[in-house]
């Protein structure tokens, strides 16, 4: 290894620095993520202690809290109904549900994977449609300003209203793929739904984003639009573009879960918290069990969308707008 | 040039890890089956007979139509029902899994409900050719113009009740006076003010009307004094909960329930409905409406006589909502409110019928009463002429409920 310095040629210094700068960050990269694992790790403990703490000051008050005009009224129950103590949640976890052999997690994790499959074809599917409507709306400022009040409205109607009605569509209607048509693909297409709004626009203003000075090099190589999106607008786009990844991710993983409790649709997380929720005075540390996973599910993918952030951001020698 | 070129490499990663993910997560859907199943369909012609085989043992209900060629002159059919799989359907899942519905030439997929699925928009939709839905529910989009007509009225009463807690005092209707009333609205609360006006309160003023969730958290927590709850479901919520004040489970005793059947309001609920305008002008629709409820009520009978294979088959059915426990309660509970069937099981009392359309109008639900088509008996009639004439019991006239063991969460 030569040093920085040891070299007159201005090009070898100037590779040699750009892999020092590289192995900088990739230190600062892993100090970074133990840190954000330590604070995360602090944080949880916190939030255990308040939660630890509230049940014991309200256990202080014991029956009355059914009857006093604090806790009940304006704050919430404190009895293991209402909050349950957290080692009943975690025994959840272990337990097999009613009925059913195996841990409450071994379950979960299943359900977890099958609202994973919708979640992921329902992102991808979303990601697809989302750039190719940011390309169109790129390309034409006619189209930019006849669809995107129409992409903003889209947003506006609410899932519920819609899910069933994918669903029962997609039974009757989706028959010219050569897979046969389930209704977990129903729920992708509530998923892609919600995943291809963050992609669009921001895809849009990321495609938008080079300088005009940079614009008008290309230009002065006389390369046509497709060149310049390839080689400009598509690259300068991609901080944008992973800022809407994660946030698309995680609505993914929401739309999935909504579109299994709002359209009947059996398996996955949805169902299993609707079930929870239903008798819960019977088993309080379940649903609080089944809702940490969908939590964990949706920290997941951000993790993922995150990594992949950065592996690609990397190869380009950026840095993602955070 | 060069960043370029690594930059697509890395997006055919992402693709790559995209497609491994959702591979990942088919393979939770089938367990260790869709293995099997993938190469089957990229090569059919490898194993043909391996196929049929392992489909129904994964997923019976799934594939109607693929499966129709195999044992002869099978008709796929599709029944959607008002909530998830439950002893409430118990007579659908046993007349599909124990072969009742092949017997009459029927290949059923029973679709689940959902909390915004309607069974009677699916049905008038196409997108079920049968549904289950509550004479109300299924009246009122009726009347909005949806040509569908109830085909058998399987539950002869009502499972509607009011639960409070004993020491509240709540022990009749007039009772409620002036206290916390809970209801699911929706549609579920139409019984109640009926009860309440019929017995001098106004629903409006003289109590607190609280929307409630589908669970019985609110009672138990007091913030309701009387909740609404099915027998078969919520009642049994209660029961299998732990009392704090004891460390046991919640008592009978400790509770008061008001029962509209009693009361008097009491409107009828689960009934299969069909499609009026397929029914009218498809005689081969008609011929698999009857085929379709002669075994349906033949696996309600089933469930009567073979109370625990039911309570089973129910458990059985993907995913189970709730325990084994908690479904034995339901499937007894289900069980009354079938039997007797004095007219014959699944055949209309046309008084019930009266009440609940009297109800229905009065309470400003239908703007006002239905015409004829709003049901019919003859198909149920001729489905239970059938099965009389195979000799099972349709009118279940000594049918006496049976004590099921009360067990915390359902177990």
């Amino acid at each position: 290894m030569t040093s920085v310095t040891g070299t007159a040629d201005p090009l070898v210094r100037a590779q040699l620095l750009r892999e020092q700068s590289a192995r900088a960050d990739r230190r600062a990269t892993a100090g970074r993520v133990t840190r954000q694992v330590v604070v995360f790790g602090l944080f949880m403990v916190a939030i255990a202690a308040v939660y630890i703490s509230y049940k014991a000051f309200g256990a202080a008050f014991d029956h009355e809290q059914h009857t006093w005009r604090i806790i009940g009224s304006y704050l919430p129950r404190s009895d293991d109904l209402n909050m349950p103590p957290i080692p009943d949640i975690f025994g959840a976890l272990t337990d097999p549900l009613p009925g059913e052999s195996g841990s409450m997690a071994g379950t979960l994790f299943g359900e977890a994977l099958f609202t994973l499959r919708e979640t992921v074809a329902g992102f991808v599917v979303g990601v697809v449609l989302g750039l190719t409507l940011a390309i169109a709306l790129a390309r034409s400022s006619f189209l930019e300003r006849g669809l995107t009040p129409y992409i903003v409205a889209s947003q506006t109607i609410p899932l519920i209203a819609i899910a069933p009605l994918v669903v029962i569509w997609g039974r009757k209607n989706i028959d010219f793929f050569p897979w046969e048509w389930k209704d977990w693909m129903s729920v992708s297409i509530i998923a892609t739904y919600l995943t291809f709004f963050p992609v669009a626009i921001n895809g849009l203003r990321g495609l938008k984003s080079p300088r005009p000075e940079n614009l008008e090099l290309m230009e002065s190589y006389a390369a046509g639009w497709t060149p310049t999106l390839w080689r400009l607008r598509f690259p300068a786009s991609l901080p944008y573009l992973f800022a809407a990844f994660k946030l698309a991710a995680t609505a993914s993983v929401i739309g999935a879960i909504v579109g299994e409790i709002s359209a009947g649709v059996g398996g996955g997380l949805g169902r299993r918290i609707l079930s929870e929720a239903l008798r819960y005075s019977t088993g309080p540390g379940r649903l609080y069990a089944s809702v940490a996973f969908a939590a964990l599910l949706g920290i997941g993918v951000f993790l993922v969308i995150t990594a992949v952030e950065q592996l690609v951001l990397r190869s380009q020698g950026r840095k993602a707008i955070t | 040039m060069r960043p370029t070129t690594r930059l697509w490499q890395l997006l055919a990663m992402l693709l790559a890890i995209a497609m491994l993910a959702a591979a990942c997560g088919s393979d939770d859907d089938g367990g260790g089956e869709t293995a099997a199943e993938e190469p089957a369909a990229e090569e059919p012609a490898e194993e043909p007979a391996a196929e049929p085989a392992e489909e129904p043992a994964e997923e019976p209900a799934e594939e109607p139509a693929a499966e129709a060629g195999g044992g002869g002159e099978m008709t796929a059919v599709s029944l959607q029902l008002q909530w998830v799989p439950q002893s409430q359907f118990a007579g659908y899942f046993a007349a599909r899994d124990l072969g009742f519905y092949e017997e009459v030439g029927l290949d059923v997929t029973i679709l689940d409900g959902g909390v915004d699925i309607v069974p009677a928009t699916v049905l008038d939709s196409g997108g079920a050719d049968f549904a289950i839905s509550w004479v109300p529910r299924g009246l009122v989009p009726r009347e909005e113009g949806l040509n569908i007509t109830n085909i058998a009225q399987v539950f002869q009463r009502s499972g509607t009740l009011q639960v409070s807690f004993a020491d509240s005092g709540i022990a009749t209707v007039t009772d409620l006076a002036g206290t916390n009333v809970g209801n699911w609205g929706f549609g579920n609360e139409f019984e109640l003010f009926a009860g309440l006006r019929a017995n001098g309160l106004d629903p409006d003023g003289d109590v607190t009307l609280v929307q409630q969730a589908f669970d019985m958290t609110a009672l138990i927590n007091g913030d309701i004094d009387a909740a609404q709850a099915m027998t078969y479901n919520e009642y049994a919520l209660v029961l299998e909960t732990v009392n704090p004040d004891t460390g046991e489970l919640y008592q009978p005793e400790d509770l008061n329930i008001i029962d509209w059947n009693d009361v008097g309001t009491a409107m009828l609920q689960d009934a299969i409905w069909a499609d009026a305008d397929r029914l009218d002008d498809d005689p081969a629709y008609r011929d698999v409406a009857v085929r379709f409820v002669e075994a349906s009520l033949r696996g309600w009978a089933h469930c009567r006589d073979n109370f625990q294979e039911c309570v089973d088959v129910v458990v059985a059915a993907n995913p189970p909502f709730g325990g084994p426990g908690h479904q034995a309660w339901m499937m007894n509970e289900i069980n009354a409110l079938i039997w007797p069937s004095p007219g014959g099981v699944g055949v209309m009392d046309p008084a019930l019928w009266q009440q609940t359309v009297d109800i229905a109008t009065a309470e400003g639900i239908l703007a006002a009463a239905p015409d004829d088509g709003a049901f019919r008996t003859d198909i149920a009639e001729e489905a239970v002429a059938n099965l009389e004439a195979a000799g099972i019991d349709v009118f279940g006239n000594d049918y006496a409920r049976i004590d099921v063991e009360v067990t915390e969460g359902g177990n």
